[in-house]
């Protein structure tokens, strides 16, 4: 572990590296910090032009928007109670109350900190439970990630709460989009309608920039142009760290349970701070404070939600399961730069794998200095007028599409995605069941096909632990959903919180 | 009676809905059922093959799937109250074409006027149709989209080839424009 922990370090301490590192991270700050450009569409823009990087060159750049995108978010959702990023919308309830009462540069400073403290403990018990990912992922076999795969497509549509059903038939179109083209092993042509353009298949970053990128940028441009203006009063961003600290118990269960979502794929930030937001409330000694700016609330969703992005790469690492729409674009980098993450990456190049934990551990001290002295001037970036961001993403997705293979219909195949993207925001339907899908459903047809030769009977397929026991779990998630349905048919419930979650999550 | 098991599907299928969703819904299920009726003729099933090895599984398995929760998406829509404003949105959604159509029109022109000039004009004309007037926003939407040229095409190197337009100018700045612009 020692020795491919120092050739991680060796690796990492390129000055390609360090840089890619350092505009990774102070790019994704300001990108979360402007609402309406999520990390989602900065890694989609980017990723084509990653392609002629080094693989640890892209990747950190790309890990590094990925990771600290939700600190900058962070900053609008307190102060002008609009979310910078999606998974900061649980930051507004308690930090927008705050600045309205004069406390925004706390607020801020509390979130930046609870957000360090979060990603940390997330990278450490990622770096702690590497030995052990080593060991378990080869037990992995075909059917297990067959198992893990459908786990995750069963969990992305049930994690929807309210949205279940347009869940289920957009990670079945998704899955339906992956199969177009020519079948990899009959060469047979799959729903090409006789059309030359459609047998190479649909380009998952094509889908990505469409229904990430595009949509954004019509939807900015239709709509009414504002322009916030937000206000930080003076004063150091240190005192939060202070703070934290006596708000323990919340920041570290938070981040527990922020390791634990990350883990499980199709899960992810909102069901984190659901459970933990709801944890420091029923344990707090001022509940009543949740929702009119309380600092434990906001300890409990910052630290929540960054603490998923490190322990979402270990379903990515150790098994090439992408658990959500960012990690599953992480993915198509790393194919690309023929890395493939899965178990043999664990047992063949394990001081790359350090490598990019170390990057994120780094990623996450230059992004607190950086904020603790550019807060004020990331304020005057929240200012840029939405219209005009609208027209600055239609210029970036361009060179995100017409760079991958200089196709007009690629482009023509974005526009459309990015019309259906924008009808799926309106409507606050997901996006993402779309991009798991595709990726989720590619896994499970591969990994289905060449366990089949050694499957003779159905009980064959769990007959070894693990599959038997990710089977036991599928079963368990539906079970659990459906028992909540006829519970819910019983009690009428107040969904207005879920509501708005979801209505952000299209952000 | 009647209404009880109403009330309780309507509970069932209770999801935050948006004017609009009718239309999406029913759509999606027709599109849908479409791609099913498709499925014999865009697919091969091969006799005596293995289920799972059908080259027609996976998409079988996805267009199921599809009509499956599309049909009960459309029921919940159905059963759930009507909200306002309904073609109102859907004329917004047809809104957005317009900008699908900007960018086709970008991405055609391109390859015949180069992408440093069609970047900075298409920055001026999407500013102007945005409603900026000022010259502050204008020439912010040109350094911009200049901006945006240098640092993917200059310095990251994307693959975005030259405009047809370079090939009538001198030797040596053609090759600069190819290169950087």
């Amino acid at each position: 572990m020692i020795e491919s922990l120092i050739s991680g370090i060796g690796l990492l301490f390129q000055w390609q590296v360090l840089l890619a590192l350092l505009i990774g991270s102070v790019g994704g700050v300001v990108i979360g910090a402007i609402p309406g450009v999520g990390p989602a569409v900065a890694i989609a823009i980017l990723l084509p032009a990653t392609f002629s990087m080094e693989p640890l060159v892209g990747l950190t750049l790309l890990l590094g928007i990925y990771g600290s995108a939700m600190y900058g978010g962070a900053l609008p959702a307190i102060l002008i109670n609009t979310p910078g990023t999606a998974v900061n919308a649980l930051t507004t309830y308690d930090g927008y109350p705050m600045t309205q009462r004069g406390e925004g540069r706390r607020a801020v400073s509390l979130a930046y900190s609870a957000s360090f403290v979060g990603a940390i403990i997330s990278i450490v018990c990622l770096i702690l439970l590497s030995p052990l990912l080593a060991l378990v992922a080869p037990m992995f076999g075909s059917r297990e990630i067959f198992l893990a795969a459908l786990l995750g497509i069963v969990l992305v549509i049930l994690a929807h709460r309210g949205q279940v059903l347009a869940a289920g038939m957009l990670a079945c179109f998704g899955i339906l989009l992956n199969t177009v083209g020519l079948d990899p092993v009959t060469y047979t042509k799959r729903y090409t309608f006789d059309q030359s353009w459609l047998t190479s298949g649909v380009d998952l970053i094509v889908v990505v920039l469409g229904l990430f990128a595009l949509s954004q940028a019509f939807l900015l441009l239709i709509e009414k142009d504002s322009s916030p203006k937000p206000e930080i009063e003076k004063g150091s961003m240190l005192s939060g760290l202070r703070e934290v600290g006596s708000h323990k118990r919340v920041a570290g269960v938070s981040s527990g349970f922020g390791v634990l979502m990350g883990i499980i794929p199709g899960v992810g930030e909102f069901t984190a701070q659901f459970l933990s937001y709801t944890y420091a409330q029923k344990t707090s000694k001022t509940p009543e404070l949740f929702g009119k700016g309380s600092p434990e609330g906001l300890v409990a969703s910052e630290a929540a939600n960054n603490a998923v992005p490190a322990a979402a790469m270990i379903p990515l690492l150790a098994l090439g399961i992408p658990g959500e729409a960012l990690t599953a674009m992480m993915l198509s980098v790393f194919y690309v730069h023929n890395v493939i993450p899965g178990p043999q990456l664990f047992q063949n190049q394990l001081d790359f794998v350090y490598a990019l934990y170390i990057a994120m551990l780094l990623l996450n001290v230059a992004v607190i200095i950086f904020l603790m002295f550019s807060t004020k001037a990331l304020t005057h970036i929240i200012r840029v007028p939405t219209r005009f961001l609208g027209l600055l993403i239609l210029i970036l997705g361009f060179v995100g599409v017409y760079s991958l293979r200089n196709s007009v219909t690629d482009c023509a195949m974005a526009a459309g995605f990015g019309v259906l993207g924008l009808v799926l925001k309106r409507l606050n339907l997901p996006v993402v069941p779309i991009i798991l899908g595709m990726v989720l459903g590619g896994i499970m047809e591969v990994k289905l096909r060449s366990s089949m030769p050694r499957v003779k009977s159905p009980i064959d397929f769990i007959e070894r632990p693990i599959a038997a026991l990710l089977f036991f779990a599928i079963i368990f998630v539906i079970g659990l959903h459906i028992r909540t349905l006829f519970r819910e048919q019983h009690a009428s419930t107040d969904g207005s919180r879920d509501h708005d979650l979801h209505d952000t999550q299209q952000r | 009676m009647q209404q009880d098991r109403m009330a309780t599907l309507q509970v069932l299928f209770k999801r935050y809905r948006r004017p609009g969703d009718i239309v999406f819904a029913l759509a999606f299920l027709i599109f849908s059922i479409w791609l099913l009726t498709q499925l014999s003729a865009q697919t091969t099933w091969k006799p005596n093959g293995k289920l799972v090895a059908q080259a027609s599984f996976w998409p079988m398995i996805a267009v199921g799937g599809m009509v499956f929760f599309a049909s009960l998406h459309t029921v919940g829509s159905l059963l759930s109250r009507r909200i306002l404003g309904r073609w109102k949105e859907v004329g917004f959604w047809f809104r957005s074409v317009e900008y699908a159509l900007w960018f086709m029109a970008y991405v055609m022109l391109v390859p015949i006027l180069g992408y440093l000039f069609v970047t900075l004009l298409m920055c001026l004309l999407l500013a102007l149709r945005a409603g900026y007037r000022s010259r502050k926003m204008l020439m912010a939407s040109v350094v911009g989209g200049f901006l945006v040229v240098v640092i993917f095409k200059s310095l990251l190197q994307v693959k975005v080839p030259g405009g047809q337009v370079y090939e009538y100018l001198p030797t040596a700045l053609r090759s600069f424009m190819l290169t950087f612009f």
